[in-house]
């Protein structure tokens, strides 16, 4: 459909809009990491840039950004794992019970985050606590790993569904065992699936607080200590700072991701660099 | 390289390449290796946990002991039924979910169109950039945000006071407003996939056979794209449904959550908070049942 | 090839049954495993690390206020490296306790009995706690920090929750609770009142001033009468009220923004506002209060005992306990600690030694079911409390 100009106009409007209303708490946010006063009022005191000082030397929020950035990390590496293994399955098998994997996959991030919370806490203190592993970053990391599965599984099945198996035949038929085809042709096929749900699971298990508060025991992720300093009426634009920061420094991540995912990823790609490799 | 050289050698044996021979020709171990992990994990323990939580649902706690007594009754459920506050408070909150839901999708359209079909290779990059990075700063200070520009003295009434118009202060309207927000991107990013996937060629068959955009719109890209839309409605809704953070920062009023988190917190009555929990999950479920229906797990 | 499937399926079957079963067992058994322990003998070194439940001004380590800082000499003093957990309400608390990850708490009277039932604290020897001596009679020896002769904690300090307005906006200054529960209250829609079960006993005291045929005598123990009229009043406020709220900060942002005129409050929320400059003035109304005389409480089971023994000793020591009365706002319980005030006449501002003042102050107490007097069992339990509070709320 060749849209018309006042369609293509009427669409570009919108977008502006919408992203101007995404936009728009973020920036209130990011105009008191900048106010001069204590608490947030309207319109603000005043501009400093103190509160970027404390929250730098500020140890708390620096020790929770590491938990996050741990966390975070563990829950997106066994999230890749398990949702990959799920995917491959579910992909490549018929089995009884295939429907269900997809279903029992995304139950974690569709049920209330709370009741997820308070189900994992049972399991962890009733299975875990008798080995001597309490409640903490472990605990943490499988939790958050729980509902991270969903966004990979269905990225790498989504992959899957559009390789062909034809390219993996030929290669074990050229002699390649099942461990070098996955290594030198699979997965360059589902790299960037795996890279664009590992970013998604990342981004998950850095903001995720309802779940973490029933599984995280006395460790701090950066969501915990935000909700503990929102209550502090003198750690408010510390909390703003933080917010700012976390987003701008995001960039980085997101905008490689995204240049990386953009690489042709149909079957011929792996070929022709095969092709390419032999002359 | 002359082509015998190549088919000569036999490939070497070794631990790897025996046991991936052996795998080869036992395909049902193969899969079972590969579920193990994950299905135990979600299987076991996940739901497991879920089913122990709603046993509890079933307990009763006893008055005198603030402890859980084991027999099994229907004590909880019947008080939930009987008393008006908790279907009142569960229809708000289904309400709301419902609400949000319906206001994503709209305003999810146009910029997911506008980045799927009519934005350049370049722009459409940025404006993935641009939506994926709210995600990433906290969502409660982007709750806490709202509610400081929703306040009294708030942003939102400074901006409406020359027209003459009030903002919608702290309540249901202001929940509403927020968790459309808070879920906006979760809903675009499907919506998009969906819409990219549609083949240009149906749309130009379409116009050839006579069709004019809005009739194309209608009956051709809606419906390829509803799948989409019902997937990033799975989180717009369950979101809504378990929250009990923003309520509380931007109205008066309880939902589900709230409900079961303050009978976990504040009575320890857990076997009352299970038995309310209940609500949603059912919910939950059978609207993902209806969705799987709709092919949305597809588009996730 | 049919088989296998079926094998397959039926084994798993079996074997999420069995590891069902189990969950269910240890369920069932989990719950009471805890002992009731006893004291402690003696205090050995530090542990070298303290986790703390408080409520907010309790613990402060100069992050709020950099003159505000009794938790740093205490490290520094004991090597206990301090973390504090701050809770907005006794549920909280109590919740917070039974997660087992924390040696000590901050415990009100409705916490503190709880506490005490569910075995998640253990007795304290006074004795190990030098200071103890010096806790004024009043604060020792009582319901809601001894049992059966045993003591459980340390007393920390006590006060009132008051009324507070902004002084600004509402005129003229008002004197009695009526001005919350008013259903022509001229300030509908800005009233605020403590989002939490415990606020019931709130309308009873109204209630005891200005229904006297309801015979209420004990603000937590409310036989069905009493608790309905406390209920119905409740829910008749319901329609007047603005925000309510469950922290400190929320309210004081409320009242900073002017969502919010007139309502409960602690001494530290008027204080920081004042401090602040917001124009705010907390009376105790005269139908009198409810209000709270807290615990320090040591974990049955804690990890860090000795630490904690060395904060109970800290948090009472007359410097300490000085400060934290002045920075919360409340009557200290260390009778030495009056002449340390940097104001001088705080405990006469706080009527720290009189004892008619406390008697129109209800402290926080955990409803139950036996009335405490010739009526029996018949009083409304805590969990019926909560149940109402969700009626009330809506």
């Amino acid at each position: 459909m060749v849209e018309s100009l006042f369609a293509r106009i009427a669409l570009r409007v919108a977008s502006v809009l919408t992203l101007a209303f995404i936009y728009l708490p973020l920036l209130v946010i990011a105009l008191y990491a900048f106010n001069d006063g204590r608490t947030q009022a309207w319109p603000i005191d005043g501009l400093t840039l103190k509160w970027f000082g404390k929250a730098l030397d500020n140890p708390g929020a620096r020790d929770a950004l590491f938990t996050s950035l741990k966390a975070g990390l563990g829950a997106t590496a066994l999230a890749l794992l398990l949702g990959s293994l799920a995917a491959f399955a579910v992909q490549r098998y018929r089995f009884f019970g295939r429907e269900t994997v997809s279903f029992l996959v995304i139950l974690p991030i569709a049920l209330p985050g709370i009741v997820t919370g308070m189900a994992l806490n049972a399991t962890f203190r009733t299975v875990f606590e008798p080995f001597g592993v309490g409640l903490g970053l472990f605990t943490v990391i499988v939790g958050h790993a729980t509902f991270c599965i969903v966004v990979v599984y269905n990225n790498v099945v989504a992959r899957l569904r559009r390789l062909s198996r034809s390219i993996e035949e030929a290669s074990m038929d050229l002699g390649a065992d099942t461990w070098q085809t996955f290594r030198n042709v699979t997965l360059p096929a589902i790299r960037t699936a795996l890279l664009a749900g590992g970013l998604l699971a990342f981004a998950l298990s850095f903001d995720e607080i309802i779940v973490t508060n029933f599984t995280a025991g006395d460790q701090q992720t950066l969501p915990l200590w935000i909700f503990t300093n929102l209550s502090r009426p003198n750690q408010l634009p510390i909390v703003n700072v933080v917010a700012v920061l976390v987003v701008l420094l995001s960039a980085i991540p997101v905008y490689i991701a995204q240049r990386l995912t953009q690489e042709p990823t149909s079957v011929a790609a792996p070929a022709a660099a095969a092709a390419g490799a032999k002359q | 390289m002359p082509p015998d050289e190549l088919a000569a050698t036999p490939p070497r044996s070794s631990a790897g390449r025996r046991l991936a021979t052996f795998l080869y020709g036992h395909p049902r171990l193969q899969l079972g290796l590969l579920l193990a992990a994950p299905m135990g994990w979600l299987v076991l323990a996940y739901l497991g946990s879920l089913a122990v939580l709603f046993l509890a649902a079933f307990w009763r706690l006893d008055p005198f002991t603030a402890t859980v007594v084991h027999d099994l009754g229907f004590d909880n459920f019947r008080t939930l039924w009987n008393t008006d506050v908790y279907r009142r408070i569960a229809l708000r909150t289904i309400g709301i979910a419902a609400a949000v839901t319906l206001t994503d999708a709209i305003l999810a359209f146009p910029i997911a169109y506008y980045m799927a079909r009519v934005a350049s290779r370049r722009v459409r990059g940025l404006l993935l950039v641009a939506i994926l990075m709210p995600l990433w700063s906290s969502y409660l200070v982007k709750v806490y945000a709202w509610r400081t520009m929703l306040q009294e003295g708030g942003v939102v009434n400074w901006a409406l006071d020359p027209i003459g118009l009030k903002g919608p202060g702290f309540g249901n309207v202001a929940t509403w407003l927020v968790f459309s927000y808070l879920w906006l991107p979760f809903m675009i990013l499907p919506v998009y996939a969906g819409l990219e996937r549609i083949p240009s060629s149906l749309i130009e068959a379409s116009g050839d056979l006579g069709a004019k955009a809005g009739r194309t719109f209608r009956e051709i890209v809606l419906p390829l794209a509803f799948p989409a839309v019902v997937a990033g409605s799975i989180f717009t809704f369950s979101l809504t449904l378990g929250d009990y953070i923003t309520p509380q920062l931007v109205s008066n009023n309880q939902f589900v959550g709230n409900v079961v988190y303050d009978n976990v917190g504040v009575a320890n009555n857990l076997p009352f908070a299970a038995a309310f929990a209940t609500v949603p999950v059912v919910v939950m479920i059978a609207y993902l049942l209806i969705a799987r229906r709709l092919g949305a797990f597809e588009s996730l | 090839m049919n088989r296998s499937w079926k094998r397959r399926l039926g084994g798993t079957a079996l074997a999420g049954l069995v590891v069902l079963l189990a969950f269910a067992a240890a369920g069932c058994g989990g719950g009471g495993g805890k002992s009731g322990s006893e004291a402690k003998k003696e205090v050995g070194a530090g542990e070298g690390k303290l986790n703390l439940i408080a409520w907010a001004g309790y613990v402060e380590d100069g992050s709020t206020d950099p003159k505000q800082d009794w938790v740093t000499p205490f490290e520094k003093q004991t090597g206990c490296q301090t973390s504090v957990k701050v809770a907005g309400s006794s549920d909280e608390m109590v919740t917070l306790m039974r997660t087992g990850n924390y040696d000590g708490v901050s415990a009100s009277g409705d916490a503190s009995r709880r506490l005490v039932a569910g075995k998640d604290v253990s007795p304290v020897n006074v004795d190990l706690v030098p200071n103890y001596k010096d806790v004024i009679p009043a604060l020792k020896d009582q319901t809601y920090n001894t049992v059966d002769g045993v003591h459980y904690g340390i007393p920390h300090g006590r006060g009132a929750n008051l009324l507070m307005w902004r002084t600004d906006k509402v005129n003229p200054a008002p004197t009695s609770w009526n001005v919350v529960f008013d259903p022509s209250s001229p300030y509908k829609g800005h009233i605020t009142a403590y989002d939490r079960p415990i606020y019931i006993a709130d309308a009873a005291v109204y209630l005891q001033e200005t229904q006297p045929d309801l015979n209420i005598t004990n603000p937590y123990e409310l036989d069905d009468d009493q608790f309905d009229a406390a209920v119905d009043l409740l829910k008749q406020q319901r329609k007047v009220a603005g925000e309510y709220w469950t922290d400190a900060a929320k309210e004081i942002q409320a009242f900073t923004s002017g969502s919010t005129l007139v309502g409960t409050t602690w001494q530290y929320q008027a204080n920081t506002l004042e401090a602040s400059k917001v124009p705010v003035k907390a009376i105790l109304p005269k139908e009198g209060s409810t209000g709270w005389s807290d615990t320090w409480m040591i974990h049955s089971k804690a990890k860090h005992p000795n630490c904690m023994y060395k904060w109970f000793d800290w948090v009472i020591s007359p410097k300490v306990n000085a400060q934290i009365a002045e920075w919360f706002g409340e009557a200290p319980a260390n009778s030495k600690s009056c002449a340390l005030t940097v104001v001088k006449n705080h405990c006469e501002i706080f009527h720290a030694s009189d004892e008619a003042y406390f008697d129109k102050v209800a402290y926080w107490n955990t409803p139950e079911a036996d009335c405490g007097d010739d009526r029996g069992d018949k009083c409304k339990d805590y969990s019926e409390w909560a149940q109402a509070w969700t009626e009330i709320k809506g």
